[in-house]
């Protein structure tokens, strides 16, 4: 119980943190947005082929599903090796705070940028690009458990990656390739079923692509189903690969996490 | 093995090597309830090792350690809650602003001190609304102090808090630590200014290449019978240290006619004490280092 009141106490100071640090806010929230309005403004007309889908429609479910990445795995395997090199691990290592409220103020600010985030780029896509937003109940149920597996598999996969960098500075270098990779291959700048297959291939064996593909579930109209490689949006192996990696990063961060610096003892 | 009963900190035969290089060479020290104990010694001595072995931060390799009744290797909650900790310069949590950083820090402890009293007992009551990245060095430690104190720490540790001050707010902290000690908080002190260590310390401990090398109340600390002699002759400057300075002065005054040019004498200060004992311990290296080198 102290826990969980200590940990959502420090929610505030990490959101805090986040949106006042110029590069983290740039870098980690508002990049979707301003990649929305450039691919929006450059290719948002287009139809895809004849399905009277426009390419804004299918890059906001991109955009909204790399904000998962965005707002926990790159944020947070940027920000902890920074505070493992600062000092604020070691400070808060030196007050009776529980460990684990330190990792409940970190999902809870992701959590919070992600809502954030989204309301924004929804906004955005609504506003500028005339996209439609879903009005079933299952798509929103739909978009809510997908966010929710998405960003808890990211934030471990984050707070696990976070030991990769060995210096807070330098850290993006190590971190935004992956987030770039996996985006271009995961169907997010791209129509994924356009991807030569190695690709396709490549992508499901990572989160990001079962996320878009989940979001253009929530997105898209029920007959763009027909224009996925599996011909339909394939939700039950969404939740499965989610899980899967939810329990790969549950393990990864439990064992690899690291409260000093490399070579401290 | 000594024993020290009711001790707030004790180290008894502590060691620590790092690879090849022994920070700690079997450290005994101990620090009683109220008192303030300074560890002096060059960089590299072992100081911040052997503070954040009882800091519970690092591991040791032997001996016994024991602060408030616990060993810092198996800290608990409730003994970090009585332990205040000022690490040596940190740059963390820029983008909060003092009062924020303050009063989060006191959510952590069951029993915190005034948030608005630890900030103006530090001196940033017209900062609390300043980001802590936009303070000044002296203004970031005190920040640190106040982090140091906010749970109302029975121990308290200093490790260099008062590096990059200027002397004005040296002064000013000397008076914020006396006031804590006088609370009866225990302190145990790392520094490198003999003048910090004489004014807080009850006691100081003078440690080189991890050991100790004396210990004692800060007039006892080294050969303080002697006193220091200094004058000139034809433009020389001429120091002699001595046990018998009034014997010692008699005697130069038959070999000037009249006053003895620029005569002082005084006491061996705590910083000559220190600078001898330092300079014996590395001759005492060196010989042990040529004798190594024979055998």
């Amino acid at each position: 119980m102290r826990a969980l009141r200590m940990g959502l106490g420090r929610i505030g100071i990490e959101l805090k943190q986040f949106f006042r640090d110029r590069e983290s806010a740039v870098f980690n929230f508002l990049l979707p947005m301003i990649l929305l309005v450039i691919f929006g403004s450059v290719f948002g007309g287009q139809e895809l082929g004849d399905s009277g889908i426009t390419f804004a429609q299918y890059f906001v479910a991109g955009m909204i599903a790399s904000g998962i990445l965005y707002t926990s795995f790159q944020n947070l395997a940027i920000s902890i090796p920074m505070e493992r090199e600062d000092g604020t691990l070691k400070r808060l290592q030196g007050t009776p705070m529980p460990r684990s409220a330190y990792f409940i103020g970190k999902i809870g600010m992701v959590f919070v940028a992600y809502i954030a985030q989204v309301t924004i780029l929804i906004a955005v896509g609504v506003i500028f690009y005339g996209i439609d937003l879903p009005t079933t109940p299952l798509a929103i149920f739909t978009f809510v458990w997908v966010s929710v597996l998405g960003l808890i598999a990211w934030t471990l996969l984050g707070i696990a990656y976070s030991v990769v960098p060995k210096q807070g500075k330098g850290a993006a270098a190590l971190v935004s390739p992956i987030v770039l990779v996996l985006q271009f291959t995961s169907g997010v700048f791209f129509v994924f079923s356009d991807l030569p297959q190695w690709m396709q291939t490549f992508a499901s064996l990572f989160p990001l692509k079962w996320l878009t593909q989940a979001m253009r579930s929530v997105f898209l109209p029920d007959t763009a189903a027909a224009m996925e490689v599996a011909g339909s949006f394939e939700l039950g192996m969404t939740a499965v690969v989610l899980v899967i990696w939810i329990g790969i990063g549950a393990v990864l961060a439990t064992v690899f996490f690291r409260w000093t610096p490399r070579g401290a003892s | 093995m000594p024993d020290f009963p009711g001790s707030a900190i004790i180290a008894v035969d502590v060691t620590k090597t790092y690879g090849d290089f022994t920070a700690l060479a079997g450290v005994s020290i101990h620090v009683q309830p109220g008192e303030c104990l300074a560890i002096l010694g060059p960089n590299g001595a072992g100081k911040t090792t052997l503070t954040e072995i009882l800091e519970g931060y690092r591991d040791r390799d032997s001996g016994e350690v024991n602060v408030l009744g616990v060993d810092p290797g198996k800290p608990n909650p409730a003994w970090k809650a009585k332990i205040g900790i000022v690490l040596q310069q940190a740059s963390d949590m820029a983008d909060l602003t003092v009062g924020e950083t303050i009063s989060h820090f006191a959510k952590y402890y069951p029993n915190p001190a005034n948030v608005d009293e630890v900030i103006g007992a530090v001196g940033l009551t017209e900062k609390v609304n300043a980001r802590n990245g936009k303070l000044s060095g002296g203004q970031r430690r005190r920040l640190d102090v106040a982090l140091g104190i906010i749970g109302n720490p029975e121990v308290l540790f200093l490790d260099e808090p008062t590096t990059g001050f200027d002397p004005e707010a040296r002064r000013e902290f000397w008076v914020l630590i006396d006031r804590l000690k006088s609370e009866g908080t225990t302190i145990l002190l790392t520094t490198h200014y003999l003048d910090e260590a004489q004014y807080l310390a009850d006691r100081v401990a003078v440690i080189a290449r991890g050991r100790i090398v004396a210990q004692g109340v800060p007039d006892s600390i080294g050969d303080r019978n002697n006193a220091i002699v200094s004058w000139t002759n034809n433009g020389r400057e001429f120091t002699e240290s001595t046990a018998e300075p009034t014997a010692f002065v008699q005697q130069l005054a038959t070999q000037f006619i009249g006053e003895i040019p620029q005569l002082s004498v005084r006491r061996a200060s705590l910083e000559d004490a220190y600078l001898e004992l330092i300079a014996q311990d590395r001759d005492a290296n060196d010989r042990d280092f040529v004798g190594g080198d024979l055998s």
